[in-house]
Formats: C-alpha cells, structure tokens, sequence
C-alpha cells in the first residue's frame, strides 16, 4: 500500500514535469512583455531592457534583498502600531525580529516563534507571505540566469534580474497560488481576516481558536518551497493540512518547481537529455532516501517490541514508530512528506522529525546537507550543478581532455568558485554546531543529552544553512545566540552558494565553445548521472559522516541496543 | 639503428627503480623537506603540518611520562607520507634529468672553432654566445645549437635520434638546423649559434622538470585548487570533530584526529600530483620529443585537429610503381621487362620499386653483360641502361617525347590519354622508350602506409579529425585523401594556407596540432596550438612551435597527443582513486574515535579490525605505501588506448573508482591482521 502511494505520487509528479518545465521555459525565455509587467517597471523605474552580466546580476539580487530585508525588519519591530491586529500581539524582540526577517528572506522560514502567538494578520501578510513570494522567485529568477549563462548563448549577459523576479511572480506564483488556495478553502482551511474563534469545550472550558488568511500563505509555502506555517504546528495543524488530499497537494506543489527546472534546462540548452539525467540524478538519490526514512519508520522502535507492544502493521494499525506522526496520514505519507520536504528544501513538516527513530532522522538531515535532491526553487538546481560541474571535472580528466562542461572548459577559476560554493556549506553547519556544542549556554536549550541532543543541534545549523526551515524540536532555538547564528548560518547557506555558482555560469557565458566530438566527455548519458550521484556522495555527504555518526546513527544504534539516556 | 642515448643498449627503457635514481630520489625526498619546498603543494603541506603537530605531542607525551608509543608511531608514519611523496617527485625528476643529462653529454667538452673577424679560434663549447659563428669539418662535433649559414653536410645525428643513417643538412634550405652534440660527417659548413651555453632547448626542458623552476601548467593548477578545496572541507570536518567529542564525553585524542585529516584528505594524487606532471615531460623525452613548456604536453591531449603532411606520415616517402601501362601493340611483358632493365642498376627507391613491380607481375631477367647504367640527372631528367647496342630510356613524359624524335620515332597519339589518366589518379607517369621505340608508361603512385586508415579511424572514435596537407594538385590529393580516409585536405597547401586553415578551425574553438620545418612554416607553427617543429628544420620553425621533435619524424603527432591524454587521464584516474579510498579509510578510524563516548558504535567497524590503536595505524600505513605503490602507474602514466570519450570513461571509472572503493577495505583489513601481533 505505501508503495503504490509513492508511486502514484511521483507518477503525477513526474507527469507534470514536462508541461510545467515548458511553462518555466516560456517565462524565462520569451521576449515580449505583458502590460501589468510593463506596468511594474515603468512604476519602480526599472529597465527591463539592460542585460546583466554575472556581476550585475548578482548586485542587483543581493541589493534588493537586502532592501527587503530592512523594511520587513522595521515592518515587524513596528507591529505594535500596525493594522490587522486582532490579537493585539507586540513586537517580536530584536534578535528574533532579525532571526525572522532574514529566515523568510532567504526562502528558509526557520520559525524561532510561533506564528499564531507573534505574529499580526499583517505581519503574516505584509512580511511573510509577501517574503514567500519574493524569495522563491529570488531563487527562481537565479535560476534563469544560472542556466542562460551556462547555455551560453547571449554572450555575457545572463538576463534581467527584475524582469526575471517580476514574470516569476506574475506569470508562476500568483496564477499557481490562486488556483491552489480555491482548492485549499474547498478542502476546509481558513481563509479570513476575522478575529481567533472561541468555542466552549465538552468540558465546558472557554478555548481560542486561532485562525487567519492561511489558505493564501500555505500554497506559497509550499509552491515557493518555503515552509514557514501559519501556526506553530505547521503541516500537522488540521487548519493547514486537513486532508489527505491537501497532504498530496502540499507534497506535489514542493517538487512542482524544482523538478520542472531540470526539462526547462534541457529545453533552453536544446538538449532534453541533459535535463532527464539531471532530473534523474535528483530522483535516485530521493527514493534511495525515501527508502530509508520510511523502512526505519515502519521498523519501529525495539525497546517497545521487548516491553510488549505489537509494531507490525496490519488493516488495523499503523504499525512502525508513531511517535510524532498525525494518525490522518500514517507512516508512508509522512515518510514521503518528510523525504519531500527536506528534499526540496521546503522546511514544512507534517509530523515531529525529533521523534524518528534515529536513523529515520538520519534522512531529513543528509538531504538537507546535500541540498540538491530537487532542492529549493532554483537553488536546488543550482547546488546539482555544482556537484555536476566537479563531477566533469575529474571524469573529464579521466577521458584525456581538459574537462569540458557543455561546451565550456572548466578551468581553474570556476573550480576555485565551486569549491567555494560546495565549502560554504559544511564550514556554517559544521562551524555552528562545533560552536553550539561547546557553549554551556547554548547547551541549556537542549531538551534530550546524549547524541540525539547533538542531533537536536546539528539539524538547527543543517536546516537553517541549507535554507530549509524545518525543526528537530527538542531545541530551544529562541534565544539571542541561536538567533543569531542560525541567522549567520542561514545568509551563508543563500548567498555564499549561490553567488559563486552564478560567477561561475557567468564565466563560462563568456568563455568559446568547444565543439562537442566524440572524444568528448558526455554529460547527459546515465552513466555521466550515475558519475554525479556517486561525486555527491562521497564530496558532499562525507564531510557530514563523522557528526552524522555522532547524532543519528549513535542514536538510532544505541536505540537498537536499548540505551536508555536520562 | 644505434642505441639511442636514452636508452639502453638492450633498447630497453631503464627501470623506474634503477638503483641511480632511486638513491638520487631518496637525497631529493629529504631535501624537500624544507618548509618552503613543502608549501608549494597544500595537501602534502598539511600532512607536513600535522607531522610537526604529533611530534610536539609525543615529545610533550615523553617529558611528562605518558604513554608515547602510540603518538610517535603515527609520527613516523605521517613523515614516511611526507617524504614518499617527496621520493615521487624526487624519482620523476631524477629521471628527467638524467634522460635529458644523456641527450646533453655528448657535446660537452667540445672545443668550438669560433670565427672572429674571418679568423678562427678555439673555444671551449661552453663558450659560445648566440650570434657566434663556428666552423665544423668532416669528423668533428657541433658544438651548439645553430643553423647552417655556409656549405652543406652530412650529418650523424644518431646522438640524438637513435637513427643511425645520415642526413644532409645545407644552408638556406628548411634543413638548416643543427644541434649540439651531432657530428659532421663529409664537408664543412658555417654554423650561426642560436642557443648560448646553458639555452638549448635541451637545457630549458631540463629547467622545466627540475623542481624550482617548474611552472604548474593550466590544467595541474585548477586540479590543485579542487584538492586544496577538498583538504579545507576535510580540515572543517575533522577540526570541529573535537568539540563534537568533548560534547560526547570522551574527547578524540588529537594525535588520532590528525591522523584522520591525513587519510581523508586526498594525498595520494596530492602526493603525486608533481610528479605525473614532470613525468608527461619525461615520456615526451623518452618519444624523443622536447617540449618547450609542460603546458604545451597537456595541451596536446586536448587537440581537436592534426594537419598532418601526406608525405612520410600518410604516405610512404618515396613513390612507387604501381601499373605497367603499355601502348597498342606492345605486350605489357616487353614493358615490364625494358622498365625492368633499365633500373636493375638504378639505387632511388623508384628504381627498386619498379624492379619489385616486374618481379611481381612474373616478368625477370639477368643483368645484362656490359650494361652501362646511365644516371638520373636534373639536366637530362631520364635514366637508363645501355648495352649490346641497345638503349633504354625511362623519365618525364615531355623529356621522352623529345627523345623519341630525336632518335626518329614515332609518337603514337595513344600516349598522350595514358599519360593523362596516371596523372589524374594522382600518380606520376614514367615514359619508357627502346632505341627509338616507345613503349608505354610505368605509373608511379603513392602508397599510403600499410594501417594507416585504420589510425585515422581511430582517431575519428577519439573525436580528432585530421587533414592531410600536400602539395599536389587537387586532383591527386582528393585521391590519397580517399584512400587513407582523412576527412579534409588542403592541396596546394602554401604556409599562408596553413595558417588561414588554423586560424579558421581554432575561430570554431577547435584546438590545432601541426607539424612543420621550415621558415615558412613557423607563422603557422606559432599560431597552432601544438607546433611540433622538426629538428632538422629551420631555427625560425623550431623557435615558433612549442615542441621539438629530435627524431623529425612526421607521425610524431599522434604520438604526441597520446603522451598528452595519459597525463591528464593519470591525473584524473589517481584523484578518484584518491578520493573513493575515503570511504574505507572512514570505517576503519570513525568507530576507533568513538567506541569510547558510544560503545554501540563498534558496529561501524565493518572490516573487524583488531582495536582502535591497530585500525588507524593500519588506515595511517595504507595512506602512506599507497604513494609508492602507485609511483609507477604514475610514471608511466595511466595507459591510453583510443576509444570514446563514453566508453573510456566507463572503464577507468570501473578501475580506479570501483577499485578505489573496495582495494583499501582489503588492504587494511590485511594490514591489520600483520600488525596485530606487532602490538601485542
């Protein structure tokens, strides 16, 4: 059953990735503009004319996010005196003011707070979902210009930064958020400005009912692989996710955009292999963790099988460790929600990862370190390439050549900007964490000792660098030092990755092409694939091993040998 | 064919081990222990690091009386890794020099007959400026690289070439070029010095493999900076392992964590990084080639297209008879047998090739008593034989023509069409005439080599396409082209044409190999990507391109671009090696480090290693005898055997990282199982 669940959802997953890649195509490289878009520039003095070269691009991104970034963080210290506050919450303190503004500015909506009891209906609006909006095409329209330039056909230029974030937002988020949010009010969530409702229980208690404009926020949350909840609870809350149907929904709209990416690639380079073994590539490397997730799961816990408590699954019972799991959705359905949502990079959770088993948590993890398996919008396939890029780089020097990457030499300044790229990441997760675990006050925030306290940390850094958002729980993560640092850890996660990549495709943009020959490295055969998963196993995944052995897999092992910790 | 300097009489490379260079090797391996030799490659600079850091741990171990066995047995095995990786570098080297050493001996002490103001004087060799002017006769050596401004002479070039026949080299021709260390054989000549003492081309590739001044080519930089990345990401990983372990309650011993950093990051190709680079040098040496730059060694492999001259690489130098076409009336016999005749004397490879021919069809006969050879001349453009009264002329169809009316012949107007149809077929016609009876034509034709098609074929798998450059008029060279199956020619090729065709084909963003030696070449050598010049051309050729070639042989080229796809292919294939052996070396010190703080952990220890001391020592040994193990298949570079780019990439990948994945499980596992008992 759980099986043919998978494969029903990746079927309609796959199935879309052709018309939606061919949508993304259209939008990133069509030439006329429509009139609201004219509209748009004309209003904010923009020249949707001027192609941008890498440098150029890259200002103008890093610019107006941080633009967006010193208004929302006034916007939020100022809720006090705002409107649509029916709640008459006060502002969030600097720190996690901070920590909030540049989580949902860097698409990762780590929540050091919870939503429905700090922030206004206005602030909901105004900062985070419009931030929903804006990162996912920030990311998006990185994207483009990452492709156009290693395609390489407009010289030096890799397109038009606002033009790119503008059609984004017009043409993809809005009309795709529309139509899911219609869906979503049908299937019974919220969609109002109304004050929280108050219901007198069975018992005869008064209790507040929090409610709000949630429809709007969850189909961007998910569309723009944010992953910031309206409420606290996130996915698993009844009024964000309150059907299996809209479970699927949310798992489908996170891959939607990331593994579109990969055909419209094929498309704009003219080579549709290329893109099929990008999207395969992505595609291995989830089921392989899918699996994992969902067999450690449905295992279940050994420690309860000794004191008596029956884990098989039958017609009757989940079976497996459901600790943490909502009983709508069961084992499978959140195995594939929590594979997808750390996969994508999304950050939203439908059930509580700090009670999988240990190797169950092992997977959220290892994906976000990667941060290619699809990733987030745009970043994810950007982050592939660079795994893609090292892999022709040293398969390339296998065939006798100086390696070549669709045409391009790699030399030794795009090697030097990937390495930099594939550092960042370990350097903040590893970093922080060394960091957190030696600060005793850091160490008050944890709930459990032991590796999964270790755990408990290392996915905080984890989730924040690779803009993920989701929490192990378990973490008392609203305090000065880890709002700020999973802040730092965040910004690096975005900008030190993505930067470089675009210098990079910049680079190549101007480099000549080398005509492809049969002597040539082939980059879209699966064997070529297979080259990359095995590059980002090994490059990516084993610089994680040593802290993955501390955390998850001394957990789950000491699990398996009943160790109990106090 | 005299050995060659370089190699031994038995014609048999010297060994890698030889005992020569292995001890001047070992004297190289401690010299480079200085910190500035060391910080010109980061990952062994780790390694040299880290070795300081456990020998100031097992000294202050020592003074404060615990337990120091163990922190100075990594000690030494982490300055072994250091100076293996040395010895690699050191071996490579020491084989360049003396390859090169060898090349150079044989014209020191030469004394130089210098020419000062008409007169001469003798000079040590070593004495010479560019500019100087030498006199050599018959018998002596040439004392410096040069070109022949005065006279013409046979040259024993065998000190060089291993080739033991002569060559004429002559002033103001594109055999001009002489160099040091050869020996005039007949006549005298007037040689200007191009290279002072210290400036050959020999003397610059013997700078290029010696450690200070070798410059890191392209390719071996962006390889450098791609391992340097890799040893920051592993230096992260193992430097924040401490406080993850202070966390777990047992902290990592640091003497353990270094040794950990060394084994994750990719010394192996970092180790012998330096010397498959030198090495690419030393086996285009051993191809008796000297490149002027490593850079040009590493570009050859990258080369998309080969202009290569028809003559001596596609075809066999010298024409040969390939039909008898006689005229109505004449029996192709009585053809065969007067050409026959008429080159039983003659010693040119025509001559010998058309009594092979005659031979072949059936047609022989004795030379004839009193037969008076007459030789081929530039005046009288024809040979022959005379004897018994009889007289047989064969040569140019003109000169013939003219002959047969003088002798008071008739002209039979079917020879003009037989004539035309050899020519058009890209051969030359021969013409021979009895007394004053003509009799037919021999069709002189070139014949491409034996395999030669097979190659370009090849070649073509590889991606490479090659074109064929001549002289010949269109029509011949469409001919030949078929036949040998190049996919492009340039026929009447002028130098201008060349290099137009390369600018053309590198505006397309194809890399350009030729080969050339004369003056009129070296615009278009210095414009090709690869220049391979011939020795015995021109000092303008062989300044232009970035190659020599000792041997000026024209097939040269392919060998060269395969000398460049095994030294990148080398490179490529140890840097899998080096980063798959991670995995294993990972479940051999992972569970070591932490069976401490996590008991539960000792599952990790998948290849049943003996305890934590014998596993990283164990994971420690395999990281350093991996070095010399594989020094040879870095010398003598990863073996390239044409094939796709697909299909090559499946097999090295198979070998080095499949291998790479599983051979260290084995190898620690058994090294383990010798030390065990070492430990007690």
């Amino acid at each position: 059953m759980a099986w043919l669940q998978f494969l029903v959802l990746l079927a309609v997953m796959a199935a879309l990735v052709v018309p939606v890649g061919n949508w993304l195509y259209s939008v990133f490289a069509s030439e006329p503009h429509t009139a609201p878009e004219r509209l748009t520039y004309r209003l904010l003095g923009m020249n949707p004319q001027e192609g941008m070269d890498w440098k150029r691009y890259g200002l103008v991104l890093v610019v107006s996010n941080l633009f967006l970034l010193l208004v929302a963080y006034l916007l939020l210290r100022l809720q006090g005196l705002l409107p649509w506050n029916p709640a008459g919450l006060s502002a969030q303190a600097p720190d996690l003011a901070w920590n909030t503004v540049v989580s949902f500015l860097t698409n990762t909506n780590w929540q050091a707070y919870s939503g429905e009891q700090s922030l206004s209906y206005f602030s909901q609006m105004a900062v985070i979902t419009t931030f929903m909006f804006t990162s996912a095409a920030t990311g998006l329209a990185a994207a483009a210009a990452f492709m156009r330039g290693l395609v390489g056909r407009s010289g030096t230029s890799l397109g038009n930064f606002w033009v790119d974030v503008t059609r984004i937002i017009y043409r993809v988020l809005l009309p795709l958020s529309f139509l899911l949010a219609l869906v979503f009010v049908w299937q019974g969530m919220p969609q109002t400005l109304s004050p929280y409702a108050t219901a007198t229980t069975l018992e005869g208690a008064t209790q507040r009912i929090a409610l709000g404009p949630v429809a709007s926020l969850e189909t961007i949350k998910h569309l723009g692989t944010n992953g910031g909840g309206f409420f606290s609870m996130n996915a698993a809350h009844p009024f964000e996710n309150p059907t299996p149907l809209t479970n699927a929904l949310h798992i489908l709209s996170m891959l939607l955009l990331p593994a579109a990416l990969t055909y419209t690639f094929g498309r704009l380079l003219g080579n549709l292999k290329q893109g099929w073994v990008i999207f395969g590539g992505m595609l291995v490397l989830f089921l392989g963790f899918l699996t994992t997730v969902y067999s450690f799961e449905q295992a279940g816990n050994p420690i309860l099988s000794r004191l008596g408590a029956d884990q098989t699954i039958t017609a009757t019972q989940a079976g497996g460790n459901m600790e943490g799991k909502e009983v709508r959705f069961g084992i499978a359905q959140t195995a594939l929600f929590a594979t997808t949502t750390t996969a994508a990079t999304t950050g939203s959770v439908d059930s509580m990862h700090d009670s999988y088993t240990g190797m169950g948590g092992f997977v959220p993890m290892t994906q976000m370190m990667l941060n290619n398996v699809f990733g987030g919008d745009g970043v994810g396939f950007i982050n592939f390439v660079q795994y893609l890029v090292l892999g022709v780089f040293i398969a390339g020097l296998m065939v006798g050549r100086t390696p070549e990457f669709l045409g391009k030499k790699v030399e030794a300044r795009e090697v030097k900007l990937v390495m930099l790229a594939v550092l960042a990441h370990p350097l903040s997760i590893l970093g922080f964490t060394a960091l957190a675990v030696v600060l005793p006050d850091a160490l008050k925030s944890l709930n459990n000792p032991g590796p999964h306290g270790f755990s408990e940390i290392l996915y905080a850094y984890t989730s924040g660098t690779a803009n993920n958002g989701s929490a192990f729980a378990g973490l008392g993560a609203n305090t000065p030092f880890y709002n700020l640092t999973i802040g730092l850890a965040m910004l690096v996660g975005r900008y030190l990755t993505l930067l470089p990549m675009l210098a990079v495709a910049g680079l190549l943009a101007a480099k000549r092409r080398v005509p492809v020959s049969s002597g040539t490295l082939p980059t879209d055969t699966v064997l070529f694939g297979g080259l990359t998963v095995f590059v980002i196993l090994i490059v990516g995944a084993l610089t994680f091993l040593p802290a993955l052995t501390l955390g998850p897999v001394a957990d789950h092992l000491q699990m398996l040998k009943g160790v109990v910790l106090q | 064919m005299t050995s060659a300097p370089i190699r031994s009489p038995s014609g048999q490379k010297p060994g890698i081990f030889s005992p020569e260079l292995v001890s001047n090797a070992v004297r190289a391996s401690f010299a480079k222990l200085s910190p500035r030799a060391q910080a010109r490659n980061p990952v062994m600079f780790v390694v040299y690091v880290g070795t300081a850091l456990t020998l100031y741990l097992t000294v202050a171990n020592l003074a404060t009386g615990r337990p120091w066995g163990y922190e100075l047995a990594i000690t030494l095995l982490l300055l072994l890794t250091v100076l293996f990786a040395n010895f690699a570098e050191g071996l490579a080297e020491a084989r360049g020099k003396a390859q090169a050493a060898s090349l150079r001996s044989a014209r020191e002490d030469v004394r130089a007959r210098r020419l000062v103001g008409g007169l001469e004087e003798t000079v040590p060799g070593t004495a010479l400026m560019p500019g100087d002017l030498v006199v050599v006769e018959a018998g002596e050596f040439i004392p410096a690289d040069g070109e022949i401004v005065e006279g013409l002479a046979s040259v024993d070039e065998s000190a060089i070439t291993g080739e033991s026949a002569p060559v004429i080299r002559e002033a103001g021709t594109d055999h001009s070029g002489v160099t040091g260390g050869t020996k005039v054989l007949s006549d005298r000549i007037v040689v200007r010095v191009t290279s002072g003492a210290g400036e050959s081309f020999l003397d610059r590739m013997i700078a290029l493999v010696e450690g200070a001044s070798r410059q890191k080519t392209p390719n071996e930089i962006a390889l450098s900076i791609l391992l340097s990345g890799l040893t920051l990401i592993f230096l992260l990983a193992v430097v924040t392992l401490y406080p993850f372990t202070v966390y777990a309650g047992a902290p990592a011993s640091p003497v353990t964590l270094i040794a950990l950093l060394v084994c994750l990051i990719p010394t192996t190709i970092g180790g012998l990084l330096p010397a498959i680079g030198i090495a690419g040098m030393d086996r285009a040496l051993q191809a008796n080639v000297i490149a002027k730059s490593g850079k040009a060694v590493e570009v050859a492999g990258d080369v998309d297209v080969l202009l290569l001259d028809k003559t001596g690489t596609i075809t066999i130098g010298n024409r040969m008879a390939t039909a008898f076409s006689p005229l109505p009336g004449v029996p192709k016999a009585e053809l065969a047998r007067a050409a026959l005749l008429s080159s039983l004397a003659d010693p040119t490879p025509e001559g010998k090739s058309i009594v092979a021919l005659a031979r072949q069809q059936g047609v022989d006969a004795p030379e004839p008593a009193g037969a008076e050879f007459v030789e081929f001349t530039a005046q009288t453009r024809m040979s022959g034989v005379d004897f018994a009264g009889e007289s047989i002329r064969k040569g140019a169809s003109d000169r013939l023509i003219r002959l047969a009316e003088e002798r008071g012949g008739r002209v039979p107007p079917e020879l003009r069409p037989l004539v035309d149809e050899v020519a058009r077929a890209g051969g030359t016609p021969l013409v021979v005439i009895e007394n004053d009876r003509l009799l037919g034509v021999v069709a002189l034709s070139d014949i491409v080599k034996p395999g030669i098609r097979e190659r370009f074929a090849e070649l073509r798998r590889m991606g490479l396409k090659t074109v064929m450059i001549t002289g010949d008029n269109p029509l011949t060279a469409e001919a030949i082209a078929k036949e040998a199956g190049v996919d492009g020619f340039l026929a009447e090729a002028t130098p201008e044409d060349k290099l137009a065709m390369i600018r053309e084909e590198q505006q397309g963003g194809k890399l350009v190999a030729m080969m050339g030696d004369g003056t009129n070449d070296a615009p278009a050598l210095a414009q090709a990507d690869v220049g391979l010049a011939m020795n015995s051309g021109t000092q303008a050729a062989k300044e232009a391109g970035n190659m020599v070639d000792l041997d000026s042989d024209p097939t040269k080229l392919l060998e060269v671009v395969g000398i460049g796809k095994g030294l990148l292919i080398t490179r490529g294939a140890l840097t899998t090696f080096s980063i798959a052996n991670d995995v294993a070396k990972y479940f051999a010190i992972l569970p070591a480090l932490f069976v401490t703080a996590y008991p539960q952990l000792a599952v990790l220890n998948v290849m049943g290693l003996h305890s934590p001391t014998s596993a990283v020592l164990s994971a420690v040994i395999f990281n350093a005898l991996v070095i010399p193990l594989l020094i040879p298949l870095a010398l003598r570079g990863v073996p390239y055997r044409p094939m796709s780019g697909a299909a090559m990439l499946g097999r090295n990948l198979l070998v080095y990282g499949l291998g790479g994945i599983v051979v260290p499980f084995v190898a620690i596992k058994l090294i383990d199982l010798l030390i065990t008992p070492l430990l007690g």
